[in-house]
């Protein structure tokens, strides 16, 4: 089987004396969707952040495509085929929907008109062909977060990292979403994704990675995640598992 | 292995009864630069900006006070007038001019303290020319004697007064109301919002502090140095320098680094000559910048 | 090319006034608001498209000023290419103060403060050293042949600034629709999401300010040319480093005709201050100040940008009225 796409080999990051993330290791193969779930704080974004080059851990290796990665400048990983969004929605709020995009298919397409077709095509994946003009700032949270996942498609990525993409969006948004990243993981893009919404983790998801305090307390498909008694007392404190008397997956 | 000798004039430049004087004085200097820098260092604390405003505003003040003494009020009697004057001055403008000018964008507050930069010291070229003026107070060449060296009271006096300022500034932090609001927003801004405290008027009264330590500093500067509508600026840049090589927003850094960088400027005016001595800070201020923005004692920029 | 009409009829428009307007007073007004104009969009390359706000434009400035100058007088070279070793340098600052500050992270006030810092340097070693005269300065003779990049009608000099400015309309709006301005501007909304699309912000940055520095060059190599005289307190003051922010930030920052729309108001309301006054100086600047705060209070994106808001807010009433009719 050929090596996965991301390789994440024992990975730590200190900040003074708070150690954020404590040896994580996580495994995304190729042209699958991957989650990475745990309580808040546990250092998910953090790991993202080191992922895409935003961050130098303090200890550990990434491998993209066969390569050693770490610490390389997230423009030249973008370059490469890494995309991520960002937890917390950053449009270029002076722009309009379709100029947020063309940045991104910049990347690789140098002139005006072919960035300009490939915004186009994007933005009708996602479900925004309708407001292109509008000015980014002006956007729900909902088409925000469309925005960021086209502005990272855009890119043309091999490999995509959603940084909760779900959060905030009502049931009915969510139902919208979820095909759109099925799709994108059938055309062969590989996808990490941070999440808290297990129903999405649970249906989109093949393999599952729970990170709590740093370190990675579990690792499997959804099911096995889900019932693994750690897993449940990093979200609903110690002894829940027990209490809870033998968990069953949703 | 020969040294090849060294000339003869850095033989003498180097002796103690040069070097020490001048270390002093630039201690002296100094402590006056430190007093300039501790209200922008804590400007930029505060609200997070750097105030461009903050050399016209030291010209104004020492305009103010070069007038006061025409009115027969001494410089160090003056400190206790311009202070709450000058305190005013800067509550008002914040409350009134940067705060909603700016709508709460970095960079229009840049723009902001720029234009009033501008505005002061141009309207202070606009009334008063660009003559140079001073003031001759009576104890102005009086010196103290220490064995090794003669030092001027004034400067002295300064010295003085700037820890005088340094230790009324933590009484009033540390212990007042107002003080703790000041740093539970430098802390956190919006956590201070929503406990209640009132964020514009801290920045305000922030920004009056700064510029009150600003007025004093004009106070003590005066008995021995020239007054003119670029005066301030001299001294701002070299403000900014000791700013950043503290730390920007840290009270002893502003302290320490306007200690250092007066010796610095002292001894290199020693060695090099003024105008050379002036471009020495620049580049240390440059290369701090480049190198450790965070400077020796703040947080990370 | 249909997109550089309005640039071609706004200069045709600006070309014929030498032909209409015969006082030299009028036609000096225009050559200096057009040198401030050409000046300012140097620093909106930079600081309207790339969001870098540099208070020490003057080091560009007076770099042009004083190569074109010294090289004319110390080393005979030819005024014309004298002009564009100016530029050349302009540039080479440029890339140096970019290599330096953008490679350190440098960002907002901080590097606001060390273009400042930059600015003065130079200007306090070119008021020391002897290669500029020092304190005297460097006075150009006067050698009125067009070899020279001398004219005795200051219509020549007017087409010639005209021209230069033409050529910088055209780069500006080169760039707004290019990838690098794209980029430009994507690192100006937000430097981290541009990064995560693939921009290498440092280097998008450093060129914006080589060309930044290559076009507030060439302005000062033209008040070189036209005043025939730079000191380190023309070339390198303060006094310059603010109007040519001064101008991008009144007209519209980020915007083609913003420099030139903000250099028109800017010296209007300059000669407008001193016609009310006299001629005791400062007050133009104040006024300049004052017109500051209160565009970065009611209209940030300049007045262009007022414009715009204006006509965003008049559709939005009718809009309105349209519902409730």
């Amino acid at each position: 089987m050929a090596e996965p796409l991301l390789i994440v080999e024992r990975v730590s990051r200190r900040f003074g004396g708070l150690l954020a993330v404590n040896a994580a290791s996580l495994i995304a193969p190729e042209s699958r969707i991957t989650a990475l779930i745990g309580p808040n704080g546990a250092g998910k974004t953090t790991l993202f952040a080191i992922i895409s080059g935003f961050l130098k851990p303090s200890d550990g290796k990434v491998r993209y495509a066969g390569e050693d990665v770490t610490g390389q400048p997230p423009h030249r990983l973008a370059r490469r085929g890494i995309a991520r969004t960002f937890q917390i929605a950053q449009p270029f709020a002076g722009l309009s929907v379709r100029e947020n995009i063309l940045v991104g298919a910049h990347l690789h397409h140098r002139t005006r008109e072919a960035a300009l077709a490939v915004a186009e095509r994007v933005a009708g994946e996602v479900g925004l062909d309708g407001m292109l003009d509008r000015p980014a700032d002006t956007l729900t949270v909902a088409a925000r977060k469309r925005l960021e996942l086209a502005r990272a498609l855009a890119t043309e990525p091999k490999l995509l990292l959603l940084d909760e993409v779900l959060a905030g969006l009502n049931p009915s948004e969510i139902r919208g979403i979820v095909p759109v990243i099925r799709g994108l993981c059938m055309r062969g893009i590989t996808i990490v994704m941070i999440e808290h919404v297990m129903q999405a983790v649970m249906s989109l998801a093949e393999n599952v990675f729970a990170l709590a305090e740093g370190r990675i307390i579990a690792e499997g498909t959804p099911a096995q995640v889900a019932a693994d008694r750690g897993v449940v007392e990093a979200y609903l404190g110690h002894g829940a598992a027990v209490k809870l008397g033998g968990v069953h997956a949703h | 292995m020969c040294h090849p000798p060294l000339p003869a004039s850095i033989l003498v430049v180097l002796s103690p009864a040069i070097i020490i004087p001048a270390i002093l004085n630039g201690l002296l200097t100094g402590a006056v630069y430190a007093l300039v820098a501790l209200g922008l260092t804590l400007v930029y604390g505060v609200l997070h900006i750097i105030n461009f405003a903050h050399g016209a505003l030291l010209t104004a003040a020492m305009f103010a006070a070069f007038f006061a003494y025409q009115f027969g009020i001494d410089p160090y009697v003056a400190i206790f007038l311009l202070a709450p004057a000058f305190f005013a001055v800067g509550y008002a403008l914040q409350r009134l001019v940067i705060g909603p000018a700016a709508h709460g964008d970095d960079r229009n507050m840049l723009l902001v303290t720029l234009g009033i930069a501008v505005i002061i010291e141009n309207a202070l070229l606009y009334a008063f020319r660009a003559d140079t003026r001073t003031i001759d107070v009576p104890y102005a060449f009086q010196s103290i004697d220490f064995g090794f060296t003669f030092v001027a009271v004034p400067r002295l006096v300064g010295f003085a007064a700037v820890f005088a300022v340094a230790l009324v500034l933590w009484l009033i932090m540390t212990f007042t109301d107002t003080g703790k609001a000041i740093r539970a927003v430098a802390k956190e801004k919006v956590g201070a919002e929503l406990a209640g405290i009132d964020v514009a008027h801290v920045y305000a009264v922030t920004f009056g502090l700064g510029t009150a330590c600003v007025a004093i500093a004009a106070c003590l500067l005066v008995p021995t140095y020239y007054v003119n509508p670029s005066a301030g600026n001299a001294f701002v840049l070299v403000a900014f320098t000791i700013v950043v090589l503290g730390g920007m927003g840290s009270v002893p850094g502003a302290l320490i680094g306007g200690l250092v960088i007066g010796v610095v400027e002292s001894l290199s005016s020693l060695f090099f000559g003024d105008s050379l001595g002036q471009v020495g800070i620049f580049l240390i201020f440059i290369a701090m910048l480049l190198v450790r923005p965070s400077g020796l004692f703040g947080a990370r920029a | 090319m249909k997109a550089f009409t309005p640039i071609a009829v706004v200069v045709a428009l600006f070309a014929t006034v030498p032909l209409v307007v015969h006082s030299n007073v009028v036609l000096n007004f225009l050559v200096v608001a057009l040198m401030i104009a050409l000046a300012g969009q140097g620093w909106n390359i930079l600081g309207g498209y790339g969001g870098q706000y540099s208070f020490g434009h003057a080091a560009f400035f007076g770099t042009g000023a004083y190569v074109t100058a010294i090289l004319q007088v110390r080393y005979g070279v030819n005024a014309w290419v004298g002009f564009a070793i100016g530029i050349a340098a302009g540039a080479l600052v440029g890339a140096i103060i970019g290599a330096l500050t953008f490679r350190s992270g440098l960002r907002g006030s901080y590097f606001a403060l060390v273009t400042l810092a930059f600015a003065e340097v130079l200007r306090i070693s070119a008021s020391v050293a002897p290669i500029t005269g020092a304190g005297v300065g460097t006075l150009i003779k006067l050698d009125l042949r067009a070899q020279a990049f001398q004219f005795q009608s200051r219509a020549v000099f007017y087409w010639i600034i005209l021209a230069l400015v033409a050529l910088s309309l055209a780069i500006a709006k080169l760039i707004e629709r290019s990838r690098f301005g794209v980029w430009l501007v994507a690192v100006r909304e937000n430097e981290d999401a541009a990064q995560a699309l693939g921009i290498d912000v440092a280097t998008v940055k450093s060129a914006a300010m080589v060309i930044s520095g290559a076009i507030t060059a060439a302005a000062g190599c033209f008040y070189a040319q036209y005043f025939l005289f730079v000191d380190s307190g023309i070339a390198y003051g303060t006094w310059i480093s603010i109007e040519v922010l001064l101008t991008p930030i009144i007209g519209g920052v980020g915007t083609v005709f913003g420099p030139l729309f903000g250099a028109m108001v800017v010296k209007a309301l300059g000669e407008g201050a001193r016609l009310v006054t006299g001629d005791a100086p400062g007050l133009d600047l104040v006024v300049y100040g004052a017109v500051l705060i209160l565009v970065i209070a009611f209209t940030p994106r300049g007045l262009i940008g007022g414009l715009a808001q204006a006509r965003q807010w008049l559709m939005r009433r009718r809009g309105a009225e349209a519902h409730h009719g």
